[in-house]
């Protein structure tokens, strides 16, 4: 009883207190690229949490035959290897999904939110323990996404789940009777308004970012928690960085002589 | 001639790695807070960049000869990141003060989506070696370009009164959203001057 207790923190803690997004402030660079519109977030999260949790129970399941001096290459190589496999079903049975995201899928390898995970979870855990990690963090990146698409869709593009087809269309042809989401644009024009264009541009993206920072971050600090940083502390990179004290050193001396 | 013009403007311009196509995030936003770390990083990257462009372009013709272009990723991604240390042991041995400007960043840089997504997109776009190169060079010049102004954007921010609630990254995500923004006047200028 006790053990599935935890299982369920350690699925729970990926959705909020932990959010890989909004509170690790990881894997930015998807998070700003394709969440123009909620299906390609709905899409890049999906296609992230397999990798995630697959990568997570192999790195895992290997943690004690990769010798630590080069886990980090090890672990990219398992990753590398899953994205491929990944990019390949997308372009097999989701072909639009892969036009839309581009570069951005077979760069799910450099996600550091996959890195991250299997640094400073999977090496350390049981197989069991590190799915259900790899999970959490995986729906909690897609619900991330997702809020970054509504606002970004609804706002900008004046349509919420629109081209929802595209993914569909692994269930067979018009699921749903072909409903391809829904479209304010009518209703807008009939009160005199547009959608405003800004929001699906990358400026937009930044902004909706920072908002959603903001709101995260109040949330946060109302409920005695720290602000959300980016730094060191939640790179993947950090335990193998060399630099990180010299960087630190510099830093810390520039801030003395400022 | 005029094509490769054309690419140099995009990258630096209407098509900025970081401002509209959304590379590397994660050192732009981390390690942009004092100009000269902002510009050390930047020059490690283009370094890399055009180093990795080099690198990868031969081995992908190699790996479609052989039809193994579903490999590409795993190939790619460790070949940076052989690279990256390559370069990093070559610099500390041979150019002790350029590896003191450069070096401390090398070993971010191999996570750093820009590197691996300019070389994806150089195969995608299906360039020439030529225009790889000077694709990469634009896309790192770009790089700089917004990691310098962004750094001085920062500057002056500190002397500003932000509101409680924005302080800290969600400020900084607004005055990105901001320097975006004004990039979006260059839009048509490679159009404008006849390039294309």
């Amino acid at each position: 009883m006790a053990e599935k207790k935890s299982l369920g923190k350690e699925f729970t803690k990926g959705l909020i207190k932990e959010n890989p997004v909004l509170r690790l402030v990881l894997g930015t660079c998807p998070t700003l690229a394709v969440t123009t519109s909620v299906t390609n977030a709905i899409g890049m999260g999906i296609a992230a949490t397999i990798v995630l949790v697959c990568s997570n129970i192999v790195i895992s399941a290997l943690r004690k035959i990769i010798p630590s001096k080069v886990r980090i290459p090890a672990y990219i190589v398992v990753i590398a290897s899953f994205v491929t496999i990944v990019q390949m079903l997308v372009k097999a049975f989701v072909p639009a999904l892969d036009t839309a995201l581009g570069a951005f899928l077979p760069l799910i390898v450099v996600n550091c939110i996959i890195l991250g995970r299997a640094e400073a979870f999977a090496s350390k855990n049981t197989v069991l323990y590190s799915a259900v990690d790899g999970l959490g963090m995986g729906v909690g990146f897609t619900a991330a996404l997702c809020m970054m698409g509504t606002c970004r869709e609804v706002l900008g593009a004046g349509t919420f789940l629109a081209g929802i087809q595209d993914l569909l269309v692994l269930f067979g042809d018009n699921v749903l009777g072909g409903w391809n989401g829904f479209d304010f644009n009518g209703a807008l024009e009939f009160v005199g308004l547009q959608p405003i264009t800004l929001f699906i541009l990358p400026a937009g993206g930044f902004f909706v970012f920072g908002i959603l920072m903001a709101v995260a971050n109040k949330i946060a600090t109302s409920n005695g928690k720290q602000k959300a940083v980016l730094g060191c502390a939640n790179c993947p990179m950090a335990g193998t960085c060399t630099s990180k004290k010299e960087h630190e050193n510099c830093e810390n001396k520039e801030a003395a002589t400022v | 001639m005029k094509y490769m013009i054309a690419l140099l403007v995009m990258g630096l311009l209407t098509n900025n790695f970081v401002l509209s196509k959304f590379y590397g995030i994660c050192p732009f936003l981390g390690v942009s807070k004092k100009l000269n770390t902002a510009v050390g990083m930047s020059a490690a990257v283009i370094f890399v960049m055009l180093m990795a462009t080099a690198a990868t372009y031969p081995i992908n013709v190699l790996l479609e000869k052989n039809d193994l272009a579903f490999l590409q990723t795993v190939i790619f991604i460790l070949v940076i990141a052989a690279l990256v240390q390559m370069v990093e042991i070559v610099l500390k041995k041979f150019m002790k003060p350029l590896y003191n400007s450069l070096g401390i960043y090398l070993p971010l840089i191999t996570t750093n989506c820009a590197v691996l997504g300019v070389v994806i997109l150089n195969i995608d776009e299906g360039y020439t070696f030529l225009q790889a190169m000077v694709n990469s060079l634009g896309a790192g010049l770009g790089f700089m370009l917004a990691m310098v102004l962004f750094a001085g954007v920062r500057k002056k921010m500190e002397n500003c009164d932000v509101p409680e609630f924005l302080k800290g990254l969600p400020i900084t995500l607004v005055a990105a959203s901001l320097v975006s923004l004004s990039f979006l006047g260059f839009g048509g200028i490679v159009e404008g001057m006849g390039l294309i």
